[in-house]
C-alpha cells in the first residue's frame, strides 16, 4: 500500500504539472458541451420551398399561406411550371417543390378530393425526409380546416374523423439538446478514460521510465492501480464539470438520481480505463497508441447512438453496438437524465458494464508484462 | 579479495528466433568488485544484462543473482539490485527531490530514511540549488550522476550500469567513476557495461563479449599481458577483430 501511495503521488504531481492537459480537462467539457449540441441540430428550419401554383384559387392560396406561416419553410421561388421548379432545385435554390394542380379547389369541392405533388431534393436523405413529413403535417392540418368549414354543411360530413395528437414523453418539447447533451457527457468521460490513460502509459515506455519501474520490486497490480486511480478520478471530475455545465447552459438537471448516474459512470470508467491499458500494452509509441485510440473512438461514437439512433441501424450494426461499451453509457445517461430511470430499470446495464470492466481489465493485466 | 559470489551464471542463453543474442554465458562476479562487461555494439551486452536484472527471461541456462534464481525469484532479485539504463530514465517532469522520494518509496524505505538520505545525496552531489528544480532542466552529466545515486539509494547488493557515461564529458566521467569506486568501497558490487576502454582499466575484472559469446574474462592487467598489449584498447581490438555482428 505504501508503494501505491508513492506511485499515486507521482502521478498526480505529473498531471498537475502538465498545464496543457489540465487546461484541456477543464476547457474540453465546457467547449464541447457548448458547441456540439448546437451544431448537431436535428430540427429543420428554413427549408427552401418552391411552389408551382396552377390553380390560383382561394384554397391554393390558403395552403401556400399555411406553408409559409409554419416557420419551417421559406418560400424562395414561385414557378409557373414543374420543369421550371425542377431547375430551381438543380441550382440548389430549393429543397422542396409543391405542385398544386389546376382545378385543385374545384375538384376538392366537387369530388371531395384532389391531389398535390410534393417533390423533395433527396441528396440529403434526412433533410428530404423531414421536409416531406413536415409537409404532410401541414397538409393534414389544412385538410382538417377545410373539413371543419364543411361541417357546417352537414350533408357533406359523411366520414367520422380520427384525429391523432401526440405528446412526447420524457422530452415534451422535443428539444434535441436534451438528447445530445447526455451523449456528449458520455463521450467526454470516454476521452479522458481511454485516450489519456493509454497515452500516459505509452509515454513511460517511450521515455524508458517504465523499464526503471520494471526492475524495481513494484508489483503489477500496484503499477496498474497507480495508473487507473488517478485517471478514474480525472474522469469523474470531468463528468461533474459536464453536469454543472449542462445545468448552467441548458438547464438540464437529471430526472433520476445522481448516485446511480455516478455509480454507473464509475464502473464504466473502470471498463474503459482497462481498455486504455490494454491498448497501451500493444503500442510502443504514443503515435501508435493515438492511432489505435482514434480508430476505436470513431467506432465508439458512430456505433454508440450519439447521433444516429441505434434503433435505425441494420441488424449487424446493432450487434456491434452490443459490444460497444460507449453505447451503454450513452443510453444510461439518457435514461437517467431524461427519463429518471432507477436502479431496477438499469440493472441489466449495470450487469453488462460490470462484465466489460472485468473482462477488459483481466485482458489488460494478462497482457501487461514486466518481463519480455 | 573477498570471494563471496554474488552473480553466478551457467550457460545463460537468449535466443530471438534463430538469432542467438547471448550464447552460453558462464561467469561469476564477486562481492564488492567492479566488473566491466565489454563488447562492441550488438555483441549482446544489454540482452545479457536484461536477463540478469530479471526483465528478460533466458531461453535456457541458469543464473543466480544475489543468491536468487533468475527464473523463479525475479521479485527478490529486483529488491536487491539497482539499475541504471542506457537511456536516462528518471521522471523529467518531477523535481530532483521528488524523483528521489519516489524511488526511495518504491524500494520500501521509511519516510525518515528517505528524508535523511535524500538530503545527504543532494549535498554529496552539490545539488542544493537544484533540489527543487525539474530534472528536465539539469545538464546531462548531472542527470547521470543523479541517476546513479538513485540506483544505489536503497543500498542494493549489486548495481547494474548500462553504458552509464555515454555522451558525458571527461571531467564528469571521472567524477562518475569516483562515485562508482565509493559504492564498491561500501560493498556494492558494480556490474558495468561500457564502450570506453580507459574505463575498462578502472575495473577489477572485465569480460569481453564478441558476437554473443564471452571471449575473455580476467583482470585488465592479465588481459594485457596475455595479449601482449599496452592498453585495454589494444586488447579489445585484438579480441573483437573477428566480430561479424555490429552496427
Amino acid at each position: 500500500m505504501r508503494t501505491l501511495k508513492f506511485l499515486l503521488r507521482k502521478e498526480f504531481l505529473q498531471i498537475f504539472r502538465n498545464k496543457l492537459i489540465l487546461r484541456m480537462i477543464f476547457i474540453m467539457p465546457v467547449l464541447q458541451l457548448i458547441i456540439l449540441p448546437f451544431a448537431a441540430n436535428y430540427e429543420m428550419k428554413n427549408i427552401l420551398l418552391s411552389i408551382v401554383d396552377r390553380d390560383h384559387s382561394e384554397y391554393s392560396r390558403k395552403l401556400i399561406n399555411k406553408f409559409t406561416s409554419s416557420g419551417y419553410f421559406k418560400l424562395t421561388n414561385l414557378s409557373s411550371s414543374y420543369a421550371d421548379a425542377l431547375n430551381v432545385i438543380e441550382e440548389d435554390k430549393a429543397d422542396l417543390i409543391i405542385d398544386i394542380p389546376q382545378n385543385f379547389e374545384k375538384d376538392l369541392l366537387r369530388d371531395s378530393q384532389s391531389k398535390i405533388m410534393i417533390s423533395a431534393n433527396a441528396i440529403n436523405g434526412q433533410t428530404a425526409g423531414l421536409a416531406v413529413s413536415y409537409s404532410n403535417t401541414i397538409i393534414r392540418e389544412f385538410n382538417n380546416e377545410i373539413r371543419t368549414e364543411w361541417i357546417q354543411q352537414p350533408r357533406l360530413n359523411s366520414q367520422p374523423v380520427i384525429e391523432i395528437t401526440s405528446s412526447n414523453w420524457f422530452n415534451p418539447r422535443m428539444n434535441y439538446k436534451y438528447f445530445i447533451v447526455p451523449g456528449v457527457l458520455a463521450l467526454l468521460v470516454t476521452l479522458v478514460g481511454f485516450i489519456l490513460t493509454s497515452l500516459n502509459i505509452v509515454k513511460e515506455k517511450e521515455t524508458g521510465t517504465i523499464e526503471q519501474l520494471n526492475v524495481s520490486p513494484i508489483k503489477k497490480y500496484q503499477f496498474i492501480l497507480g495508473k487507473l486511480i488517478p485517471f478514474w478520478i480525472l474522469g469523474m471530475v470531468v463528468l461533474i464539470i459536464g453536469f454543472a455545465v449542462s445545468f448552467v447552459i441548458y438547464g438540464i438537471f437529471p430526472q433520476g438520481s445522481f448516485l446511480i448516474g455516478f455509480s454507473f459512470a464509475g464502473i464504466y470508467l473502470i471498463a474503459i480505463l482497462g481498455f486504455g491499458l490494454l491498448t497501451s500494452t500493444f503500442a510502443e509509441t504514443q503515435q501508435q497508441a493515438m492511432f489505435i485510440a482514434y480508430f476505436f473512438m470513431m467506432i465508439f461514437v458512430l456505433l454508440g447512438g450519439l447521433f444516429a439512433p441505434i434503433e435505425n441501424m441494420p441488424d449487424w450494426a446493432k450487434y456491434l453496438t452490443y459490444i460497444n461499451p460507449v453505447s451503454y453509457l450513452i443510453e444510461v445517461m439518457r435514461m437517467i437524465v431524461l427519463k429518471g430511470s432507477g436502479f431496477a430499470d438499469l440493472a441489466k446495464h449495470f450487469g453488462i458494464i460490470t462484465m466489460f470492466a472485468v473482462v477488459l481489465n483481466v485482458l489488460a493485466i494478462l497482457n501487461y508484462k514486466k518481463t519480455t | 579479495m573477498n570471494k563471496e559470489i554474488v552473480i553466478k551464471t551457467n550457460k545463460l542463453t537468449k535466443k530471438f528466433g534463430n538469432f542467438i543474442a547471448a550464447n552460453e554465458l558462464t561467469f561469476e562476479v564477486y562481492k564488492g568488485e567492479i566488473f566491466g562487461f565489454l563488447g562492441a555494439n550488438g555483441a549482446g551486452k544489454t540482452t545479457a544484462m536484461k536477463m540478469l536484472i530479471g526483465i528478460s527471461k533466458p531461453s535456457f541456462g541458469d543464473a543466480k543473482i544475489a543468491g536468487f534464481d533468475v527464473y523463479k525469484q525475479t521479485e527478490q532479485i529486483k529488491r536487491n539490485i539497482g539499475y541504471m539504463s542506457q537511456k536516462f530514465s528518471l521522471y523529467e517532469d518531477l523535481t530532483v527531490k521528488e524523483n528521489v522520494r519516489l524511488f526511495g518509496g518504491i524500494y520500501g524505505l521509511s519516510d525518515k530514511e528517505i528524508e535523511s538520505k535524500s538530503e545527504e545525496l543532494i549535498n554529496k552531489l552539490g545539488m542544493q540549488q537544484e533540489a527543487d528544480k525539474l530534472v528536465a532542466s539539469l545538464p546531462l552529466g548531472w542527470k547521470q550522476k543523479l541517476s546513479f545515486s538513485i540506483a544505489i539509494f536503497h543500498s542494493p547488493k549489486i548495481v547494474f550500469l548500462d553504458e552509464p557515461t555515454g555522451g558525458v564529458d571527461p571531467v564528469t566521467r571521472r567524477q562518475f567513476w569516483d562515485m562508482i569506486y565509493e559504492a564498491a568501497h561500501n560493498g556494492i558490487t558494480v556490474f558495468v557495461t561500457t564502450h570506453y576502454m580507459d574505463e575498462a582499466e578502472y575495473c577489477d575484472r572485465v569480460s569481453i563479449m564478441v558476437d554473443g559469446v564471452i571471449k575473455a574474462l580476467d583482470s585488465p592487467k592479465n588481459l594485457k599481458s596475455e595479449n601482449n598489449a599496452k592498453s585495454m584498447d589494444e586488447v579489445f581490438l585484438i579480441l573483437a577483430r573477428g566480430a561479424k555482428r555490429g552496427e
